[in-house]
């Protein structure tokens, strides 16, 4: 299975397209492309997306969803889905 | 400490408003992404894997306590309470929001900092040693002659197109804590044979997937000509840099392929036509800068080692935490002070908008407003009086601040790799965070001594892989992240790049590794000999063999 990921324009941040043509935040509510010709056919209406300054530099991912959850295949789109590994505020520093 | 003048606060401003005319076309639609990028990264901003990232410069190295504040208000404000340092006197944050930036620029100006020139086929920020003009072994400070030549490169038509990015930097320390030698163009101060002070000018140099030690083009130059040589150095740069192919494009590549004598030859040449031009830098303009560098005015004190050797006796923590992070002061009483960014298990060179106000306080109490920034991803305070040495130590230490680590195992570089970059094949910051959670024992610390580890996330080597003692890249194996290690590099006086050691280890083998390096090292160095000089001794052999060894494997598969 495929889904669409790219960054939004104005904040720069992470997005997936979803069923209607939209982009959203969460794995969860994009799209889940089965078969080679949805994926195709989603890749265009995203650059079209990208002509439209919406967002930039759209590109299929492989996703597994055993048990429901969606998953990136690779690690590199699993970090772009679910953020930084090591935690957004480091730890520690005195507790600030 | 420097400020900006007239002119450039004009320019700073100018800058910002057109960005903001630059963003809203983008938005609009008027220009393309392909359009803006260049813009874009001109103005220190680029796309990572989560959302913008904007580099700020750190002129350098140099911050009042006030401009701190700002990069605390901006972490806060506009991106997500933190900020990271990285290895070349820049801060950078991680969540910025495109339509946000010209905002964000107009703060920075306002306490004169920007983002020019931070990324881009120019001249970089350029850096120096963060101990300068308060270093005991200083000659003079070379932050005067980064300032003629930031003024001088800024902006400037012939290098702001330059077949690729190009980094300077400069001391005026035999000791070289700015690693020179790994830069496009090295400038180290020295007296020549009459005792004049001049630079030992080298070119070449750099890291990323083809590293080189710059070599000596010219064995000392009198700074009243560094303008020209640099502008000559440039424009035979301009003339044979390769602008068809990316990677072929840094000077390192043409000076290592034409040879430095035929390199030299054709500086040289070009030097004589112009050497003793407009370019040539009058005392007075050096005097005017010199005097925006002027030391602050400092308390007539005396060194107090006996009070201060008093309190180490009595407190060993304390203790160890002079003997690794303080350093010596040229002026009596005084003291540089290290702060660690490094404690067991923190991301290096990132710190949270509070701590950096905290610090910015600190400074404003103990050290005449002023934090300087490093390469190696801390922060110091060049100006503590003795006396208060005691008292900032506990505070530090409040903050987290005051690991006794400096130049130790657990002093690491790290750039942000995979968890961040979009270039990235391995997450470098865990390993990071592995190694300094395994080397806490700071008696073990000390014992170990004087040592560098440098984690890079790809072979861009942000994280100067290369010249760490103990180098880690991180690869990229038919999918999963695997690091290969390097032995034996440096980047001070004497810089080295490493040597392999052999194949690649997955992230959870690599902290038993470092830990055979380093038993290894401390089992057969002799009396006095920091781990380099042991490994320059016996080659790295011994180092592979425990690492690799069947019995280690077994330990370690
Ligand atoms: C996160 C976004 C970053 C990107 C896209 C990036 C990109 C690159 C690239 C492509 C190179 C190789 C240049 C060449 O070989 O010609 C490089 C080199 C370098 N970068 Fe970065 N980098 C990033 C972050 C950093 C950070 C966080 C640091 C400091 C921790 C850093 C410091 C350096 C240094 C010191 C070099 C090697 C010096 C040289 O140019 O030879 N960079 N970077
Ligand atoms: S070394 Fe590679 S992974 Fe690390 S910051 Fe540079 S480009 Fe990114």
């Amino acid at each position: 299975m495929q889904m669409i990921i790219a960054n939004r324009l104005l904040d720069g941040r992470v997005v997936f397209m979803d069923d209607s043509g939209g982009w959203v935040n969460d794995i969860a509510d994009g799209s889940l492309l089965v078969s080679q010709q949805d994926a195709a056919e989603q890749l265009t209406a995203a650059q079209q997306a990208v002509e439209e300054n919406e967002v930039v530099d759209p590109y299929l991912i492989d996703v597994s969803a055993d048990g429901g959850r969606r998953r990136p295949v690779q690690v590199r789109e699993r970090i772009r889905a679910f953020g930084p590994s090591v935690g957004l505020v480091p730890q520690g520093h005195g507790g600030v | 400490m420097y400020r900006y003048d007239e002119f450039d606060h004009k320019l700073v401003a100018e800058r910002a408003r057109q960005f903001r005319r630059q963003v809203k076309r983008r938005l609009s639609g008027e220009l393309t992404e392909d359009q803006f990028k260049p813009l874009r990264l001109m103005n220190g901003l680029y796309m990572q894997l989560h959302a913008y990232m904007l580099r700020v410069n750190v002129p350098y190295g140099s911050l009042s306590s006030r401009q701190l504040r700002k990069f605390a208000h901006i972490a806060r404000t506009y991106d997500r309470d933190f900020g990271h340092f990285t290895t070349r006197q820049n801060i950078q944050f991680n969540w910025i929001k495109l339509e946000e930036v010209p905002d964000i620029l107009e703060e920075l100006a306002e306490v004169e900092v920007t983002a020019i020139q931070s990324s881009g086929n120019c001249v970089r920020n350029i850096t120096s040693d963060h101990y300068a003009g308060r270093a005991r072994d200083e000659l003079a400070d070379p932050r005067v002659y980064c300032e003629l030549l930031r003024q001088y490169t800024i902006l400037n038509p012939d290098f702001s197109y330059l077949p690729r990015k190009f980094k300077i930097a400069l001391t005026g320390s035999p000791r070289d804590r700015a690693a020179v030698a790994l830069h496009d163009i090295g400038l180290r101060m020295h007296r020549n044979e009459a005792g004049e002070i001049g630079f030992e000018v080298l070119v070449g140099g750099g890291q990323g997937r083809t590293p080189f030690i710059a070599h000596t083009i010219r064995d000392w130059l009198a700074p009243e000509h560094l303008l020209s040589y640099v502008e000559s150095i440039l424009r035979v740069y301009n003339m044979y840099g390769r602008r068809d192919n990316m990677h072929k494009a840094r000077i390192k590549i043409i000076v290592n392929q034409m040879g430095i004598d035929r390199y030299r030859e054709l500086v040289e040449a070009d030097w004589e036509q112009i050497k003793d031009s407009v370019l040539k830098v009058p005392q007075a303009e050096v005097d005017r800068i010199n005097a925006y560098f002027a030391p602050p005015e400092y308390e007539c004190l005396a060194d107090i080692p006996d009070e201060l050797n008093d309190v180490r006796a009595r407190i060993p923590e304390f203790d160890q935490w002079m003997a690794a992070n303080v350093a010596e002061h040229r002026v009596p009483g005084y003291s540089i002070v290290n702060l660690s960014l490094k404690a067991p298990g923190l991301p290096p060179g990132d710190m949270t908008a509070d701590t950096m106000d905290a610090v910015a306080d600190l400074a404003d109490r103990y050290s005449l407003d002023e934090i300087r920034v490093n390469h190696r991803q801390n922060l110091s305070f060049v100006d503590v009086r003795q006396r208060d040495l005691f008292t900032l130590w506990k505070e530090l230490k409040l903050l987290d601040l005051a690991t006794p680590n400096i130049q130790s195992v657990s002093d690491i570089i790290c750039c942000p790799g995979l968890d961040y970059c979009n270039l990235a094949n391995s997450r470098s910051i865990p390993v990071a965070q592995d190694l300094s959670r395994h080397f806490v024992d700071v008696d073990h610390l000390a014992l170990v001594g004087d040592f560098t580890i440098n984690i890079s996330g790809c072979m861009n080597a942000c994280g100067h892989h290369h010249v760490g003692n103990i180098g880690i890249l991180g690869v990229n194996k038919r999918g999963k992240e695997y690091f290969q290690l390097t032995l034996g590099g440096s980047s001070d006086e004497n810089a080295a790049l490493g040597d392999r050691l052999g194949r690649a280890l997955p992230q959870g083998q690599v902290p038993a590794a470092v830990e055979t390096i380093v038993d290894t090292y401390l089992a057969i160095r002799l009396d006095g000999e920091r781990f380099l000089d042991t490994y320059r001794r016996v080659g790295i052999e011994p180092f592979r063999e425990a690492v690799y060894s069947p019995v280690q494997a077994r330990a370690v598969a």
